[in-house]
């Protein structure tokens, strides 16, 4: 199971880079939060998927399923998730009062 | 257990939730934020009081003990930063009653400045690494908002670039601390070193070390600065200077905390990379310094062969060259601060950022070029302003550990630095002048005061040496034996 999780993180890595490098603004948002994502899932597989039974004290099993990485990806997620909400509504009004979503076309060095 | 160390982040937090409520009456937003801050240097300073007289002092959240709750640490360092955070923040504060202009107070400036010193704060004071994470991001994510305050083109264009770059190394970061879960089983900064310990620093750990390098790199601008001088010149004056002073300082203490506490046992390795990147930051930052001819240019780029040369004092790693570091990067928070707002008053006044358009401003602004020489002259280590005693003592360790090139660089780009300010200074406040006060776009009435108390704040740390110095040796000591951070958390 982790070396499929690997697996399907690395995709996750490889399709958030391609997206980040291309020009258009909306491709790039999509991007950050692909790369987000693995990234959560990464956490999630680091820590082992699924060994023992829930963390609670009642169920006295020999394992224990480690509830630390679910705390930190929930975490992660509400970060993200306003981050990414942020960037929607940065690219909408860079969109509106620049006129281009192209990133070669924001490049610029001028100084006003 | 000491509940004082929580009050830097509540305290910032809860001013800046009720300012929220205050949005239109910008009278009481200014004088809530104020009282809030002299509290916070209060309560700073009373911290760094008490970690000299007893020691580090700890606070287990929630009663659960490390490592298995979050621990917010205070120690000599992490305690020195916030202080000198709080007091760069109130001249910043102070300085935007005027300068900020009234749209941008109304539209929520004053609640993201105090959610910026919650996160820096709590960047500082958290023993924690994924809670560092967290604050980073509570840091970050008021920052974008502040970069983009006021939405004019320029500042719009630049945020896009500075936001993907931090969602990115973000990304990154918790990447590496996944990697870091999964070798050692912790997050808890002492019990990461004691078990990093345990295993012997090799191979896996080496590479999570220098993920962690590459990310904090990111934030601090070593060598990784591309997007630096970009951002630090498309907000307005305050924010500028709050950011020259305060964002990439956190990222320089996340490397000062990773690689003395967890990852110091292969300097060979990871050291010799910081040596390096340091080195090339210094050179490449002295490059821009010279080659931009436009006041914000010239001052971003001075911020980044700054942070080349604190992170040179922690690769030398011995005792001088730490406590060099830490003193400097003291001095370069005001000083950075300092001149960030004296340029923005400048700006402010020629109505322009270009070196060659502007020219003679000490004739009807003497005052304002005095304390621009004054700061210039402290960058650049000039005794006996604060600067010089940092750069002795990082100069000093870089001998004995004997990196003989890198010292040469950061001598030699020291001279740079003086010659970029000194540029500024000649063409800005010299020559002929361009605008009579009729002309002039902007006035530095009300300015200059704030200017005033980080000038009097770099005399009185140079002078004051001898009284600050038994502070930075602790602060040094503490980070140069980690078991001082790790008896004191985990109490064994």
């Amino acid at each position: 199971m982790e070396i499929l999780m690997s697996v399907v993180i690395g995709i996750l890595f490889m399709v958030a880079t391609y997206l980040i490098l291309t020009k258009s603004l909306l491709r790039i948002v999509i991007g950050t939060g692909i790369i987000s994502h693995a990234v959560h899932l990464l956490i999630l597989t680091m820590a082992g998927v699924k060994t023992g039974s829930p963390p609670l004290l009642g169920e006295e099993a020999a394992l224990y399923t480690d509830p630390l990485p679910q705390a930190l990806i929930l975490t992660a997620i509400v970060i993200s998730f306003g981050v990414t909400g942020f960037f929607c509504v940065l690219a909408y009004r860079a969109y509106k009062e620049l006129g281009t979503d192209d990133m070669d076309q924001l490049r610029g060095n001028e100084h006003e | 257990m000491n509940n004082l160390i929580v009050l830097p982040i509540v305290l910032p937090i809860m001013t800046g939730i009720i300012l929220i409520f205050f949005s239109k009456h910008i009278v009481v937003q200014r004088w809530l934020s104020l009282i809030s801050l002299l509290a916070f240097i209060g309560i700073a300073s009373s911290i760094v009081q008490q970690v000299y007289t007893e020691g580090i002092q700890t606070l287990y959240m929630g009663g659960w003990l490390p490592p298995f709750g979050i621990v917010f640490v205070a120690d000599m360092f992490a305690s020195l930063l916030v202080l000198t955070s709080g007091i760069v923040a109130l001249s910043c504060l102070w300085f935007s009653f005027r300068g900020i202009g009234l749209d941008r107070e109304k539209y929520y400036y004053y609640p993201f400045f105090q959610f910026l010193l919650t996160g820096v704060s709590g960047s500082f004071l958290t023993g924690d690494i994924f809670n560092l994470f967290v604050f980073f991001e509570v840091m970050l994510i008021s920052s974008y908002a502040l970069i983009v305050l006021g939405a004019t083109k320029i500042q719009l264009r630049e945020t896009i670039k500075y936001l993907v770059v931090n969602i990115v190394s973000s990304a990154l970061f918790v990447a590496s601390v996944a990697y870091l879960y999964a070798i050692t089983g912790t997050l808890n900064m002492a019990d990461l070193s004691v078990r990093v310990a345990e295993v012997g620093q090799t191979g896996l750990l080496n590479v999570v070390a220098l993920m962690f390098l590459i990310v904090f790199s990111l934030k601090a601008g070593l060598f990784l600065y591309f997007w630096l001088p970009g951002s630090y010149s498309a907000p307005p004056t305050s924010i500028a200077a709050i950011f020259a002073g305060l964002l990439t300082k956190v990222g320089i203490y996340a490397l000062f905390r990773t690689f003395t506490l967890i990852f110091y046992h292969q300097p060979e390795v990871t050291h010799q990379i910081i040596g390096w990147m340091a080195g090339a930051t210094m050179i490449l930052g002295a490059i821009g310094a010279i080659a931009f001819s436009d006041v914000r240019q010239v001052l971003a780029y001075n911020v980044v062969i700054a942070v080349g040369f604190i992170v040179f004092g922690l690769a030398a790693h011995t005792t001088a060259a730490v406590e060099g570091a830490i003193f400097y990067l003291i001095n370069d928070m005001i000083i950075k601060a300092l001149l960030f707002l004296l340029g923005g008053a400048m700006i402010g006044i020629a109505g322009t950022s270009h070196l060659q358009k502007m020219g003679g401003l000490i004739k009807y602004h003497p005052v304002l070029g005095w304390m621009f020489f004054i700061a210039a002259i402290a960058l650049a280590g000039v005794p006996p302003l604060s600067g010089f005693i940092g750069k002795l003592l990082i100069v000093q360790g870089g001998l004995t550990a004997e990196m003989y090139w890198l010292v040469g660089i950061s001598l030699a780009t020291s001279l740079i630095v003086l010659y970029s300010i000194m540029k500024v200074f000649m063409h800005g406040f010299w020559g002929e002048t361009k605008l009579s006060p009729k002309e002039e776009k902007g006035s530095d009435k009300g300015l200059l005061a704030p200017c005033a108390v980080l000038v009097f704040l770099s005399f009185a740390l140079g002078l004051g040496a001898d009284f600050f110095y038994p502070y930075i040796e602790i602060a040094a000591e503490t980070l140069m034996d980690p078991t001082i951070y790790i008896q004191a958390v985990l109490k064994e």
